[in-house]
């Protein structure tokens, strides 16, 4: 580990955990602008958890340990990953942590805390929404490694750092059947993990229809804080993931300070661009009857599929 | 007189020992008797295991002691490695074992049986010879069918667990037994060292023969689908100690017998035996997972949870077979390797398992995961324990499971390049099931864990609930050690497995590192311990940053958010059945499960509803279609045979003489 090598990682970090509020903010203002409303500004995530962090801290009577440390969790979870990605650097920190399978699994642990949270109120809604949060998780696992599989292929490693880097190296590979392939599943599936619509509606409450805010419906003050800040930062660390899979322009591959300037810019103009297009698309999208979504994730582990056959027969 | 051979000489006389010792003792006294004999024989055993692994090795001759072949025994690195994980297994049940169970476990025939099932599991491995093999299999078979039906007078479900099993293992043992005899009849001798001679002399269709009839065996002992249908139900019904050293150790002894003729007797052999190796194992694994993931019995989730572990094992050793055929040794060295450590990993997590299920069973008298809830207050240390065991079997960083899954994933993916058309379609298949099965064992045991132990009590069992007596926990937290430390240091096993794999499939060790596991002759690289590190930093850095910022310090109690309906109740919770209701959707077309609702009307007027009761059942659908179909045939026959034999002495008498005439009357027309 280099001491540009940490550099890179704090970078990765600091930008996350300080972009991803912002990220959630320009996606409502973009959203409320074709909505026909003024929106309340690019910034209000940001207060909206100033706000949070100073309110009283809450326990709801019958809950436990697991209850209060799940939001730790998720952020921890998320935390590492925005550290051992790819993201501004294809080179991060430590290779032996940027393994494909080791990123997916963490996000897959902080989804599994927050539901376990939501299963310990012991109320009907936090059971709801684990129980749904989890059968997406379940359905989704499978499309994300196994596209990711099917890019894997081509570099000849599972290791995110090499699949950009290999990405970089080789600009005309990106357009490819395989790439166009598992570019749409992935973004299926990006869309059903962080949330979005069609999949799940971050912006509604108390609807018999959400998965996400029903589990979280018990917390309050900064549990609340943090719950939605790795929210926003499991979306911006997942836009960001599937932006340098197949658009790697940009991504620093040595450590000096001028090419992380670089990744940075590029990351967050890509993220951004990413982010719009979602927020525009959700503007015209109606959320899913919750049975209908479980076809659309096999639609995409069909696509993922096609991708690693793809990378055969194509070569 | 080496290590190995002093601990597998102690394992056989303790468990001897013990078993006569059982015998003598009165009975309040036999479960205190009977588990720290058997948790000794599992030191033994274990200590034996861990020498022949580091390399010592022994046999023993005594042509004595049997009639014609005599019994050899020889413990290699292989054998060696399976021993250690039965010791170990054993080391926890018999501790557990002490105080565990009621009336039904304190008879003299279970005590009795539970050191010499130990006893059996530890000889197998170390058999060499085909006659030495099948004995301590049998011995094997019917030790633990005595253990399966300890608790018959109190379930009528055990006897019928009881006959499954029985009928399947003794079908498992006539197939190995036809396979090794035709395998011995080509080679002239039984021992294993004459066998592996004639291997490369053997015709093309007898060793396909042997290996087909062996695998069907080995497979139905692994509880591989289709062959898994007594799992299921004999696990549940055993006594959880029981529970315990069948899934975590017996059924590893299927895998054992695989690896051990297909790569060490049969050395290798056609790509096709080992594709269809990998296509069991990728459809139990799935199979296996979600009938894990849709059942609410606790002992049958995790049962069924040992099919889809098996499976997977399966996986890796056939993706070996097939990198094999095809000459690439370091990728098969790699499959190999994760085959292996999931193995021990299984057997460590699933020990926990059982023994905190067989804990909560005690407590609360009840394995339904709907009557349960609410037990980490009242059993707190048995819940960490479960948890703990949870999150290994859940494929989740940092677990035991997550490790040995992205070493098979790793030798998947980089098989894809290896070669030929089979390879090329067999490995996405095999990665797309690996991840379903990762992706359904997060539901499976989200439920187990969050429905049993989280949130209040669903029924009378569960508010009874009390934590178990010392000997039961320390038991559990026995196998918990291995869990977490295969979990967090991998490495410091896995150069033995790798080892023991490049012994079978030849190459180097296809594993290196001592923090940082490096794979050789492939790019890949994972850091377990460093993985934990960088959470518990992000944790505590994330801790330390809300104590800074956040308002004021400590918490105030408030009320669960109830709609401003009054308290909520037990009933609104989320029960198992509706935690997994999407996924039974989901699944609908595969597991297709019978629901039943009964509407009971009012007497006075059939418009108004009394009560209405809903049932699932979830049948197996292969048990249906591939067993019943048998079962009716034989049931048939039996009718059959019943007709001619109606007990009649008049008409068994008429049968001689029709006999005598028509043999008679045929000597007369061929003479």
């Amino acid at each position: 580990m280099s001491a540009l090598g940490v550099l890179g990682a704090a970078t990765q970090a600091v930008l996350v955990v300080a972009g991803s509020p912002l990220l959630v903010g320009v996606m409502r203002q973009i959203r409320a602008r074709l909505e026909g409303r003024a929106g309340a500004g690019v910034l209000q995530p940001w207060r909206d958890l100033r706000k949070l962090t100073r309110k009283e801290r809450l326990a709801p009577r019958g809950t436990s340990e697991l209850f209060r440390s799940a939001p730790v969790v998720l952020v921890a979870t998320t935390l590492v990953v925005a550290v051992v990605a790819p993201l501004v650097t294809a080179t991060p920190a430590s290779g032996a942590l940027s393994d494909l399978f080791a990123v997916v699994a963490l996000l897959a642990l902080g989804t599994v805390a927050l539901a376990l949270a939501g299963l310990d109120t012991g109320t009907a809604f936090g059971g709801m929404g684990a129980s749904r949060a989890i059968m997406i998780l379940a359905l989704a696992e499978p499309t994300l490694l196994v596209a990711i599989f099917a890019l894997s292929v081509r570099a000849g490693s599972t290791n995110l750092g090499t699949i950009v880097s290999s990405a970089v190296d080789d600009p005309a590979g990106v357009f490819s059947p395989v790439t166009v392939l598992a570019a749409a599943a992935l973004a299926i599936v990006v869309v059903a993990e962080a949330g979005r619509l069609p999949v799940d509606n971050p912006s509604t409450h108390l609807e018999l229809t959400m998965v996400h805010e029903a589990m979280v419906l018990e917390y309050t003050g900064p549990d609340l804080a943090l719950v939605e800040l790795a929210s926003a930062m499991r979306l911006t660390v997942l836009l960001a993931l599937l932006a340098n899979l197949f658009l790697p322009w940009g991504v620093a591959t040595d450590g000096t300070p001028l090419a992380l300037l670089v990744g940075v810019a590029a990351l967050a103009a890509k993220v951004g661009l990413l982010g719009a297009l979602l927020a525009a698309a959700e503007v015209f999208l109606a959320k899913l009857r919750l049975f209908r979504v479980p076809e659309l994730l096999a639609g995409s582990f069909l696509f993922a599929l096609l991708a690693v056959g793809a990378s055969f027969l194509l070569g | 007189m080496n290590l190995a051979a002093t601990g597998l000489g102690a394992a056989i006389s303790l468990g001897s020992a013990t078993a006569l010792a059982a015998l003598l003792v009165p009975g309040t006294a036999r479960p205190a008797v009977g588990g720290t004999g058997t948790a000794l024989t599992g030191l033994a055993g274990m200590l034996a295991g861990a020498a022949a692994l580091a390399g010592q090795s022994f046999s023993l001759n005594l042509p004595m002691l049997l009639p014609l072949s005599g019994v050899s025994l020889t413990l290699d690195a292989l054998g060696g490695l399976f021993t250690v994980v039965t010791g170990g297994v054993a080391v926890a049940a018999g501790v557990y074992g002490i105080s565990y169970g009621g009336h039904g476990l304190r008879r003299r025939g279970v005590q009795v049986a539970l050191p010499l099932f130990v006893v059996s599991l530890l000889l197998v491995p170390s058999a060499a010879s085909v006659a030495t093999f099948l004995l301590c299999w049998e011995l094997m078979a019917l030790a633990s069918l005595v253990l399966v039906v300890a608790e018959h007078t109190s379930r009528p479900e055990v006897a019928s667990a009881g006959r499954w099993y029985a009928g399947m293992t003794q079908l498992g043992f006539l197939t190995i037994l036809i396979g090794l005899l035709l395998f011995t009849a080509h080679a002239g001798d039984d021992s294993f060292q004459r066998l592996r001679a004639a291997a490369a002399e053997l015709p093309a269709g007898v060793a396909g023969a042997v290996f087909a009839l062996t695998l069907a065996g080995f497979a139905s002992k692994a509880g591989i689908v289709p062959l898994h249908a007594w799992l299921p139900r004999a696990h549940p019904e055993a006594p959880s100690h029981v529970s315990a050293l069948m899934s975590a150790a017996m059924v590893n002894l299927g895998v054992y017998g695989i690896v051990r003729v297909g790569f060490d007797l049969l050395s290798g052999g056609p790509a096709l035996w080992w594709l269809v190796v990998l296509g069991i194992g990728a459809a139990s694994a799935v199979y296996g997972i979600l009938h894990a993931a849709l059942s609410n019995d606790l002992k049958r989730l995790l049962g069924y949870s040992t099919t889809e572990n098996l499976g997977l094992v399966l996986v890796g050793i056939g993706a070996a077979g097939l990198f094999n055929s095809s000459g690439h040794r370091a990728l098969a060295g790699v499959a190999l390797a994760a085959a292996l450590l999931h193995v021990v990993g299984h057997a460590a997590f699933k020990t926990v398992l059982f023994l905190s299920a067989g804990s909560v069973l005690h407590a609360t008298g009840t394995r339904d995961l709907d009557a349960l809830g609410g037990l980490r207050g009242r059993m707190p240390v048995t819940t960490a324990l479960f948890g703990l065991g949870a999150l290994a079997a859940s494929a989740l960083p940092p677990g035991t499971a997550f490790v040995s899954e992205w070493l098979l994933l790793q030798a998947l993916v980089h098989g894809l390049p290896a070669a030929g058309t089979v390879t090329t379609v067999a490995m996405p298949v095999a990665v797309a099931a690996v991840a379903l099965t990762a992706g359904l064992a997060v539901v499976t045991f989200v439920k187990a864990f969050g429905v049993g132990f989280l949130a209040r009590p669903r029924g009378e069992g569960a508010e009874r609930a009390h934590e178990s007596p010392v000997t039961m926990l320390v038991g559990t937290a026995i196998a918990a050690v291995p869990t977490v430390a295969l979990a967090l240091a991998p490495t410091v096993l896995l150069p033995a497995l790798g080892a023991v794999s490049a012994d079978l499939v030849g190459g180097q060790d296809p594993v290196s590192g001592a923090v940082t596991l490096r794979l050789s002759g492939v790019a890949g690289s994972l850091s377990p311990l460093l993985l934990a590190a960088a959470l518990l930093a992000a944790t505590l850095t994330v801790t330390l940053l809300v104590r800074t910022f956040a308002g004021r310090p400590g918490r105030r109690a408030a009320r669960l958010w109830d709609c401003g309906a009054g308290p909520l109740s037990a009933r609104m919770e989320y029960t198992a059945t509706s935690f997994t209701e999407p996924e039974q959707r989901v699944f609908d077309s595969i597991a297709r499960p019978q629901t039943e609702v009964d509407t009971h009307h009012h007497d006075r007027d059939r418009y108004l509803v009394r009560a209405v009761r809903y049932r699932r059942v979830l049948p197996d659908r292969i048990e249906r279609y591939l067993y019943r179909p048998v079962l009716a045939f034989l049931a048939a026959w039996g009718r059959t045979g019943r007709w001619l034999a109606t007990g009649s002495v008049h008409r068994y008498l008429g049968y001689g003489f029709y006999t005598l005439c028509g043999a008679l009357l045929l000597l007369a027309v061929t003479r």
